[in-house]
């Protein structure tokens, strides 16, 4: 579990997040949604510790990260995994290469215990013969592959994905997020979600904090978020006619009002 | 950002590389690879120069050399001095300020753009000590490396083009080469060679690492950091051949 207490943070006389306080389940995929500009970002990067905030609290099980020693946040930080909007992968090093640097660099294993580890993980992000290719040769669905079995090489205790479906098609984004999803139950990890993908707020989003203007505007889960009464949420989440129509059918559909499935029979007719 | 903020902010950088390697294993893979990079692969433009070099001071020098009073050996002494003091050095350090420089920061400040040292960073990795240490001590250690083989090169270049040209026999460049020799000149040589290593990894390094924006901006780093480099090691090779040649004469 992390929890943010109070958390402020500010580049030069601009107040970037005011005062965000939240806790990330355990198990769970925690989604930090908002407009760009919103400070979702910022949010993430201080919790990871790549900005300290000017004031406030971050605590990893208990732990407040910001008051730690250099060892402690590096014990702390080898418990993280991140995936970045561009994958970040090392691009003189081949996929192997990258998914193998931080059993090189963390652990005293054997080349042949981190290579049949490193095909583990392949295989559970569902990639196959990819070993001995450069990011610049394989496509970004398989760029974001290859970031999340980087990031879940060493067994984190918490994945951060920033923005895992930015320029993805619609069905890769879709099996990105399954992705996520399988991974933070089956390892029970604390997953943590940047993102302003609707697909991604409805499938996968167990605990979603909505950002406005670097403030906490709401919080709650993929379930809630159709019923809440939050101007600006819902323009945010249901910007056009389209998803506006789609709410109201699942908000009838989900109070019994209508059988969404008869209904469509009867439009095929 | 002004001067002192700058040149606070280089201070800590380097203040921040001192911490103790995570796998000492793979700072060494490191190290190695960037006495690679910067020894191997600087190495051809250092030939070409070098030689080039020599081949033209003897030929100017012969130019100059018109009183008969003078003999031809002289031109190989003024030669050996003019490689080892200044050119191999200075000149072949100023190339590399271009070719080693603008390669460090380029690579440095396209692994910031993209994310790649915020990944490092994450994972836990001390990225001034994995990412920066190693280029500077592979640079102590190649560059003086590179100067030394400068010399010899530019020396021998001056020897071939003065026989080749008829302008003196190899006896006399040879004879002119071992005249009045002094030993504190190549102790010099090494001396600015380490003085601009540093600055030729360090700099670049600098201004790669701490790169904000997007590919313009990585090129924009790349010129300033070659631009500043350059400008301290003319600098520099005036401030050391001030305090280290005018102090040895008196």
């Amino acid at each position: 579990m992390i929890e943010v207490k109070n958390i402020r943070k500010g580049f030069g006389d601009k107040t970037v997040i005011d005062d965000v306080s939240a806790v990330m389940q355990t198990g769970k995929c925690n989604l930090i949604i908002g407009a760009s500009g919103s400070g979702k970002t910022v949010l993430m990067k201080c919790m990871v510790g790549l900005f300290v905030p000017d004031s406030g609290e971050i605590h990893y099980g208990g732990q407040n990260f910001l008051t730690m020693n250099t060892d402690e946040r590096k014990e702390i930080r080898q418990q993280i995994g991140m995936l970045f909007q561009g994958s970040a992968l090392f691009d003189s090093m081949t996929v192997e290469q990258n998914i193998m640097f931080p059993l090189d660099m963390f652990t005293k294993d054997d080349y042949d215990t981190k290579l049949k580890r490193v095909n583990e993980v392949l295989d559970r992000v569902n990639l196959k013969d990819v070993n001995s290719k450069f990011p610049a040769e394989i496509s970004g669905g398989m760029k974001k592959r290859v970031g999340i079995a980087r990031a879940i090489v060493l067994n984190p205790k918490y994945l951060f994905c920033d923005e895992p479906n930015s320029g993805l098609d619609p069905q890769t984004s879709l099996l990105i997020d399954k992705l996520i999803k399988e991974i933070t139950l089956e390892f029970n990890i604390t997953t943590i979600v940047n993102t302003h993908d609707m697909n991604s707020v409805m499938e996968i989003g167990d605990n979603i904090i909505y950002m406005y203007q670097g403030l906490k505007e709401w919080e709650g889960s993929n379930k809630e978020i159709i019923f809440s009464k939050n101007q600006r949420l819902n323009e945010f989440i249901f910007a056009s006619e389209f998803l506006q129509d789609a709410k109201d059918m699942r908000m009838l559909e989900m109070k019994g009002k209508i059988d969404n499935n008869r209904n469509m029979d009867e439009l095929l007719k | 950002m002004d001067i002192f903020t700058q040149f606070g902010r280089f201070v800590l950088m380097l203040k921040g590389m001192f911490s103790k390697p995570e796998n000492m294993k793979m700072y060494w893979k490191e190290f190695m690879h960037q006495c690679s990079e910067i020894g191997i692969g600087a190495l051809g433009i250092v030939v070409i120069i070098s030689i080039f070099m020599g081949a033209v001071s003897t030929l100017q020098t012969a130019y100059q050399l018109v009183s008969p009073l003078l003999p031809l050996s002289t031109i190989a002494l003024i030669v050996r001095d003019t490689v080892i003091l200044e050119f191999a050095p200075t000149l072949v350090c100023l190339v590399l300020a271009g070719v080693v420089g603008s390669k460090i920061a380029s690579e440095l400040g396209n692994m910031r753009v993209s994310e790649q040292i915020d990944a490092l960073e994450i994972m836990g990795i001390n990225t001034k000590t994995y990412l920066i240490l190693p280029k500077i001590l592979a640079s102590l250690i190649m560059i003086p490396m590179l100067v030394v083989i400068s010399a010899v090169l530019g020396i021998w270049g001056g020897r071939l083009a003065g026989v080749a040209t008829g302008i003196l026999s190899a006896a006399a460049f040879d004879k002119g080469l071992v005249q009045g020799f002094q030993p504190y000149n190549v102790f010099f040589a090494l001396t600015k060679a380490y003085t601009f290593g540093f600055i030729i990894s360090s700099i670049p390094a600098y201004y790669g690492y701490y790169v904000q924006g997007g590919a313009l901006e990585i090129g924009r780093a790349g010129t300033r950091s070659v631009v500043v480099s350059c400008v301290m090691i003319l600098f520099s090779d005036y401030i050391l051949a001030q305090l280290l040649l005018n102090g040895n004469s008196a």
